[in-house]
């Protein structure tokens, strides 16, 4: 039986009577993380990881919200619920659900590579997974974290012996704090727009240990700003608010950044091909295993992941959702609709 | 004469001077957004590069290309093959990409790049050479032994020396300053240098830019003088005295050389068209040796040019017939002379040129070869009307030239303005989208365009051009919106955004559905004013065609 409908509202459990991520108000919504695309406002109650709560609350204000850790069950209406960590940002989960000796995985975002923030990726053995597949093409094969940052910081130290400041487009949740490891080694002093501030208080005020960032105000002095690292939500990029750092150079943090075309169109400096999301490798493993003997697949390249899936022997099938439109890549000039990588 | 070391410094070595120092240039050249950083790394990739790295690299950047050892659905087959994928991941694949030898490289495997097995850019280049003629099995170890050892960035420039496609970032102009830097000659100079015909294979560096003429190459054309656009009202331009107006005709501009009992034309893009239109034989008796003109390639008939519709029939034809001669007889409008009797007039100022041009042509008496008539005008504003009558006379506009200037190098303001008149258009709806190629991969900005006939919807152009990013990236979002229906990377989508197409001329066409078939169509405007129900018809178009267009193919 299905133990999760694909409705025009999200994922429904009919069984457990809540919705998994919906893009519509409901009365019980349970929340894979806390991007906007993921996480609507307006439900009466939401469940979601401890991890991911004060994230949801600066973003969708106060509300019912509920916690759990990962690997804790949840009975709801008989259905036994986990959550299990999906390595995508802060918080990030899959969600298990396990009704009648049968069990499925909506895994919303997620990575396997462990960035050392958002906890690892778990494998979690079920019949049917629920994939995105945001980089499902084999063109997207990401290099180690430790290649990324390397690159980076080399290019910061270059942007330093310029005389230049080094703006770095990251979103708010997720890159942004991820970013912050690759920077705090080679920057005296780390600038962030207010969009990334916020997410980061929040953060530190939740108890996490992040390094030291000062925001960027009207008041800030454009000589505290000279050779400095910035960091900057993609929204930022190519508005008034940067002349102050002049002169600087753009480096953008995105999956996005494999092909050539992006990085031109963007009119970046320096793209890094950095994600969040499982590149076409990484979702083939997870994929594997899980075991699973029915595969879903979600927001991304799902006509194209759903037919090689099928070609290779795992049963699979396309699914339309609302997710892959999260606010900080709405702007066009950002990543063109393309969702948050 | 100068020592060589003057005229060329001195390169340093360096452990990865081959295809990994070229891959690093192009990778700076794709992704700088600077003209100086672009500039800079020339500079140093001159400095640094192989000797014979240099001369392929100069030859790259002109427009030659390099042998094709192989095609590229080779290359797609294999690229698949070592990747362990079926072969419809490498069409989905390249949908997003927008660039064959970037899908490829993005989807073979990586190599490790070491330096030891970094070898020369023209080892690679001449291999493609020796290996074009073998078989099969021969040309694909080649390539898959080199991919095994590349990493990501040479396995990119790599595939695009083997597609031969290299546009990368860099125009012919900004590698002429590189070399200048480099060398110390002037632009203009290495510009002459670097034209005409050359084989990078046997030419080194010292015989493309030494000073002595150790060997004489006779077709060498000069560097073109273009013209910037008029925006502003003629009237700015002062005394209409200082000026003189031709028509701006509708060819190809080309290059008349005769050297040493030779006859050679050029066309702007470098390509030697003489043997191409055997018309022009004639004139190598006529014309006295050591000339070199500057004029329009064109089709007349008794000295009325004829439509660029036509001149199209005869370009890239092998064979042709009597008819085709009788019918489009390929003729040379000179505008210009900048080497007479050996000696290069490029300095002098037009009017004097121009005379001389005039002694030369008149006597002739060809149909072949003729004058490009100066339009007297003695006022702007009688001139603006004259220039709405351009397109009975099969011109573009006019061309409006400084008597007291020199012919210069490439596209400088000041001297010569181009005053075309405005292109002819029409309100279309959006059908069918494409996704785009470059910086615009995975982004739908190739599109399909009707007019109403009746009822119905008639497909009558394509256009790429014309929108800007954000305008593109609003498009993009409405296409994969508003999808009706796949056809491979074709979508049909709900017509519904108007758009104004212009055009440059229009001719009937058998191929095309609606007859008619758009001279320069491009996307001048997005009326979002207008619904699908206000457009044009097909009844307008051709109006158009019975107005202004050429009737038969």
């Amino acid at each position: 039986m299905a133990l999760i409908e694909f409705t025009n509202k999200g994922l429904f459990c009919p069984v457990g009577g809540f919705y998994i991520d919906p893009w519509k108000p409901v009365d019980r919504a349970v929340i894979t993380h806390a991007h906007s695309d993921h996480a609507h406002y307006g439900s009466a109650s939401y469940l979601c990881h401890h991890l991911s709560k004060p994230i949801l609350e600066l973003r969708l204000g106060p509300g019912s919200y509920q916690t759990t850790e990962w690997g804790e069950s949840i009975m709801m209406n008989g259905m036994k619920v986990s959550f299990h960590p999906a390595g995508h940002v802060i918080g990030s989960s899959q969600i298990r659900v396990e009704y009648g000796g049968e069990v499925w995985v909506a895994s919303g975002d997620y990575k396997v590579i462990n960035d050392g923030i958002s906890g690892e990726f778990e494998p979690v053995k079920c019949d049917t997974f629920i994939t995105e597949s945001t980089f499902g093409l084999p063109i997207y094969k990401w290099k180690s974290q430790e290649d990324i940052f390397t690159q980076i910081q080399q290019w910061i130290q270059k942007n330093q012996a310029e005389g230049k400041t080094s703006v770095i487009i990251a979103y708010s949740l997720g890159k942004a704090q991820r970013v912050l490891k690759a920077i705090e080694p080679v920057a005296d002093k780390i600038f962030v727009h207010g969009a990334i501030y916020n997410v980061h208080q929040a953060l530190v005020n939740a108890g996490w240990q992040l390094p030291h960032v000062e925001r960027v105000t009207p008041e800030t002095p454009k000589t505290a700003l000279k050779g400095s690292v910035v960091i900057a939500p993609p929204s930022a990029d190519g508005t008034s608010w940067m002349k102050k750092f002049t002169p600087y150079s753009v480096g953008v943090c995105s999956g996005w950044m494999q092909v050539r075309g992006n990085a031109r169109r963007r009119n970046v400096d320096a793209g890094f091909v950095m994600s969040d999301h499982a590149d076409w490798p990484g979702l083939l493993a997870a994929i594997k295993a899980t075991g699973a003997s029915k595969v879903f697949v979600t927001h991304g390249f799902q006509a194209t992941f759903s037919r090689y899936l099928n070609e290779i022997g795992i049963e699979s099938a396309e699914v339309k959702t609302e997710y892959g439109n999260d606010e900080e890549a709405a702007p066009t000039t950002i990543t063109e609709g393309e969702p948050e990588a | 004469m100068e020592p060589e070391n003057d005229i060329i410094p001195p390169s340093i070595p360096t452990p990865a001077g081959g295809l990994k120092l070229f891959a690093q240039l192009v990778q700076v050249l794709g992704t700088s957004t600077k003209t100086t950083d672009k500039l800079e790394a020339l500079v140093n990739y001159f400095a640094n590069a192989n000797e014979k790295d240099k001369v392929w690299v100069i030859a790259l950047f002109s427009g030659r290309k390099p042998k094709r050892a192989v095609n590229s659905t080779q290359l797609a087959t294999w690229s698949v093959e070592v990747a362990g994928l079926p072969g419809w991941l490498f069409g989905e694949s390249y949908h997003t990409v927008g660039d064959l030898a970037e899908t490829i490289s993005l989807l073979l495997p990586e190599g490790a790049g070491n330096d030891a097995d970094d070898k020369p850019l023209h080892f690679y280049l001449e291999e493609f050479r020796r290996i074009e003629k073998q078989d099969e099995a021969i040309r694909k170890q080649f390539i898959l032994d080199c991919w095994k050892t590349m990493d990501r960035n040479q396995q990119f420039v790599f595939n695009k020396l083997i597609t031969g496609a290299f546009r990368i970032g860099v125009s012919q102009k900004m590698m002429v300053n590189a070399l200048a830097k480099f060398t110390s000659l002037e632009p203009s100079v290495i510009a002459h240098r670097i034209s005409g015909q050359w084989d990078p294979s046997t030419t080194t560096l010292l015989d493309l830019l030494d000073e002595s003429p150790a060997i004489i190459d006779y077709s060498k054309p000069y560097p073109f003088y273009l013209a910037y656009a008029l925006d502003a009202e003629p009237a700015t331009l002062g005394d209409p005295g200082e000026w003189q107006v031709e028509w701006k005709w509708d060819g190809i501009r080309g290059q008349m050389i005769k050297r040493n009992n030779e006859l050679f034309v050029w066309s702007r893009g470098e390509d030697l068209m003489t043997e191409k239109f055997p018309e022009y034989q004639l004139l190598k008796d006529l014309l006295p040796d050591n000339i070199v003109l500057d004029g329009e390639i064109i089709p007349s008939r008794e000295g009325k040019p004829l439509p660029f519709a036509l001149l199209q029939t005869r370009i890239g034809r092998k064979n042709i017939t009597k008819k085709q001669l009788q019918e489009v007889p390929i003729t040379f409008f000179a505008y210009d002379l900048l080497e007479y009797d050996g000696e290069d007039w490029r300095n002098r100022p037009l009017s004097e040129r121009r005379a001389k041009l005039e002694t030369i042509i008149q006597p002739l008496n060809s149909n072949t070869l003729l004058l490009s008539e100066i339009v007297p005008f003695t006022d702007w504003e009688r001139l603006k009307e004259q220039r709405l009558t351009s397109r009975d006379q099969c011109a573009e506009g006019f061309m409006i030239k400084r008597k007291s200037s020199a012919y210069q190098v490439g596209r400088k303001v000041g001297d010569w303005w181009k005053w075309k008149i405005d292109p002819l258009t029409i309100d279309a709806v959006m059908i069918y989208a494409e996704k785009g190629a470059g910086r615009r991969s995975n982004l739908y900005t190739a599109y399909t365009f009707a007019v109403r006939d009746g009822e119905k919807l008639v497909a009558f152009t394509r256009a790429y051009s014309g929108l800007t990013d954000k305008e593109f990236n609003e498009v993009d979002a409405f296409v994969k919106r508003n999808a009706i229906e796949k056809f491979g990377p074709v979508r049909t989508v709900k017509p519904e955004l108007v758009f104004e197409i212009a055009f440059e001329g229009i001719a009937a066409s058998n191929r095309h559905k609606s007859g008619v078939a758009l001279r320069f169509p491009r996307i001048s405007r997005w009326r979002k004013d207008k619904t699908a129900a206000e457009i044009n018809s097909l009844e307008d178009l051709k109006q158009m065609l019975n107005a202004y267009g050429v009737k038969k193919e």
